[in-house]
């Protein structure tokens, strides 16, 4: 073949990559937004979803202009992630607050909404104070809560406390006596998802804040992992190991997933007595098992006191709320602004959220809270949230992703036994 | 230039396909290789951070052996079974026709279900072996289990590469050596072995870097787990890219497995001598 009749063909092949690549560029689908048109994301919910369309569209009704965009969880935190850096970005984005929200924030990414918060008082005085300083970052706010709060509960099986002639524990010793009475009915003393890291992470959570108080997490969050270090982690996990070990999450917990059929199920058909879960396990356990719910054998209680620890047992961990953040970037600033100050407290917005079962993060919603769907459950949660010292957002969410998924890592191999409380900390600490 | 041949024109969709959504990507990911990225922002150029990193993670190393392992271990199920069931497929009688259609059964359904179908039947709870081995629960035996539901969705498909080659053997060569006498256990090795040679290393090639890549089946019926016991190496390229999003440390992963992957395929290509293959047939 000569030399020249491959010039050609090299050519063209340049080409068309190059028209390849132009027209992707060039076509920007339903992401465009016109100038003043807020773009909103959030995650998919279906039952969510349709009151913030609602406030978006009394944000329309009074002048403003907004669309509302939805993704699943996985795809949402990789597609923000990608959009950020963008003109594809959205004006307001909803996140969980914490370490999550400050790689966006230490990237430049998220606009500073403390003045505009402080000018509306009373948007601001409208939301529970300690719910607000979830997306408080450096003494700045830099998100609006815009969903109800979801703290951990130990949810337990009120037939099978029944039978068994046991309270719920208060106390960590309570929790280990029940343990081996479950295990001697060959009940599985507490069901685990331990497919998913986090809801074993529930448990380190709770175990470590309540041995050893909140300063600890918070010193790792702030000062680095080498806060792992303090004593009081592998005394804790030490602990958890205790647990473990005696058999309270069963044999087989590592192949149970938190899905239809997993962990939820083993609750509600009494093959398990207990369960370490967010909020959400109420309206979960409706949608799957609604007679169990419907009897009232559903119960409910706070995390148990670990007597001598140093942690308040009214600390909480869990999702403190979720929020909207403001784009830095976003042509529609002040739009965003005016958005996340009008229409995230109004009354119709909270009143819908309670009819949806959620527990609204606004201050002076004892009342209302009694027109819930699930009055008793839903005033638990509010009282727990308002009385609680210190609410921790879920640590994978606290922490910078890559350290989070290192952690979770770690912490699934603790629970088959494959580290000890020790190895743990050593890893975790060098990241 | 020979007038015979297609004009070099032909080759240039295939070209510049491949060099936008291979050639182009793979020079960026090794470029990323070289970057600490977050995917906010730009990425950082930090020199062989990541390589030295790569070579200190214990992670990556164990994971990188268990990709072998479930390289080999698939390897030696899938390839006497597909083989041996491919050949008796390849009878004409109406008895294995219809037996084969049912065992095909598993090529029509998606990985996707296949791992999801599994993942509940092995679930230990309320899934089809209650009380017995824990099948994804226990790390001795997890990464066992995705060798057989690899397995089972695979085999079938080698079968038919086989059953396809085992019918093109000329039956003059069955026929000849029935005259001499030859039994069937040696008809097998010493006509239809040799004759089937270079589909064994097409179905070998496809079936070793296939479980090199492996990665939808894993990623559905054990994330991993438990533990890491079936992190394989795209699962660690997956979670340091896109849970961590430590996208230069994922790049530097995925080089590996590139060159993990072409390496293995240049090697089954040169031991066998597909190179140089040749109709072993009368008459070419």
């Amino acid at each position: 073949m000569s030399r020249r009749s491959w010039v050609r063909p090299l050519l063209a092949m340049g080409l068309v990559a190059v028209t390849a690549v132009v027209s992707a560029c060039g076509t920007s689908g339903p992401g465009e937004t016109s100038a003043g048109s807020l773009k909103i994301w959030a995650l998919e919910d279906p039952v969510l979803n349709k009151i913030e369309q609602k406030s978006i569209d009394s944000f329309k009704a009074n002048g403003g202009n907004a669309s509302l965009e939805t993704f699943g969880n996985d795809p949402y935190k990789q597609r923000l992630r990608v959009a950020m850096g963008s003109p594809q970005a959205p004006d307001l984005f909803f996140n969980w607050g914490g370490g999550n929200l400050k790689e966006y924030v230490d990237a430049g990414k998220v606009a500073d909404l403390t003045s505009v918060l402080e000018e509306n008082k009373a948007a601001k005085d409208a939301f529970i104070p300690s719910v607000l300083d979830g997306a408080k970052l450096d003494g700045k706010y830099y998100g609006v809560p815009m969903r109800g709060m979801q703290p951990v509960l130990l949810f337990f099986n009120k037939q099978v406390f029944k039978d068994a002639g046991v309270e719920p524990p208060t106390t960590w010793d309570q929790l280990l006596t029940l343990v081996d009475t479950f295990k001697a009915k060959n009940i599985t003393p507490i069901a685990l998802a331990g497919t998913q890291a986090w809801t074993e992470l529930m448990w380190a959570e709770y175990v470590l804040d309540r041995f050893a108080g909140h300063e600890v997490f918070k010193n790792i969050r702030d000062n680095g992992p080498a806060g792992w270090k303090d004593p009081a982690v592998v005394a804790a996990m030490s602990k958890l190991k205790e647990l473990i070990d005696r058999g309270g999450f069963g044999q087989s917990f590592a192949s149970v997933g938190y899905d239809a059929g997993g962990a939820s199920t083993l609750l509600a058909q009494g093959k398990a007595a207990m369960h370490l879960m967010g909020t959400w396990e109420y309206t979960n356990q409706l949608d799957q098992s609604p007679d169990f719910v419907k009897q009232g054998n559903l119960g409910w209680v706070a995390f148990p006191s670990i007597p001598g620890g140093k942690g308040d047992p009214s600390n909480l961990v869990g999702n403190v709320s979720n929020f909207y953040s403001a784009t830095a970037d976003s042509k529609n600033l002040d739009a965003a602004k005016k958005f996340v100050t009008t229409t995230l407290h109004e009354d119709s917005y909270i009143d819908a959220l309670i009819e949806a079962g959620d527990v609204p993060p606004v201050v002076g919603a004892e009342e209302k809270l009694k027109k819930s769907p699930n009055p008793e459950y839903a005033s638990f949660i509010y009282e727990l949230v308002l009385d609680t010292k210190n609410f921790q957002l879920s640590w994978d969410q606290d922490l910078p992703a890559d350290d989070a998924t290192f952690m979770l890592t770690q912490l699934q191999e603790f629970f088959l036994g494959k580290v000890s409380p020790q190895q743990f900390v050593d890893a975790v600490a060098a990241r | 230039m020979s007038s015979q041949r297609p004009s070099a024109w032909y080759a240039v969709p295939a070209f510049a396909f491949f060099a936008l959504f291979a050639a182009l990507p793979m020079l960026l990911v090794i470029y990323l290789s070289f970057t600490a990225w977050d995917s906010l922002g730009t990425p950082r150029l930090n020199g062989g951070e990541n390589w030295a990193r790569l070579l200190d993670d214990a992670e990556a190393r164990a994971s990188v052996w268990r990709t072998l392992l479930l390289m080999v271990m698939s390897w030696l199920v899938q390839t006497p079974i597909a083989l041996l069931v491919g050949v008796w497929a390849a009878g004409k009688q109406r008895s294995r026709a219809v037996l084969s259609s049912i065992f095909f059964l598993p090529l029509l359904l998606s990985t996707t279900a296949i791992a999801l179908l599994w993942n509940a039947l092995m679930e230990p709870n309320f899934g089809a072996f209650v009380g017995g081995p824990l099948f994804l629960g226990d790390p001795d035996i997890a990464l066992y289990t995705v060798v057989l539901v690899i397995s089972w969705q695979f085999i079938p498909f080698h079968t038919l590469l086989y059953q396809g080659a085992a019918r093109a053997v000329p039956p003059s060569l069955y026929e000849a050596a029935t005259i001499d006498g030859a039994s069937r256990v040696s008809k097998f090795r010493h006509i239809t072995l040799p004759q089937l040679r270079y589909t064994i290393v097409t179905s070998s090639v496809l079936m070793l870097v296939g479980s090199l890549t492996t990665f939808d089946t894993v990623l559905i019926l054990t994330q991993g787990g438990p533990g890491t016991a079936t992190r394989i190496l795209p699962l660690h390229m997956y979670i340091t890219g896109f849970k961590g999003f430590e996208m230069g440390y994922a790049s530097a992963i995925a080089v590996v497995l590139v060159v993990l992957g072409t390496a293995l395929s240049l090697a089954v290509m040169r031991w066998s001598g597909f190179r140089s293959m040749s109709s072993q047939q009368e008459g070419s």
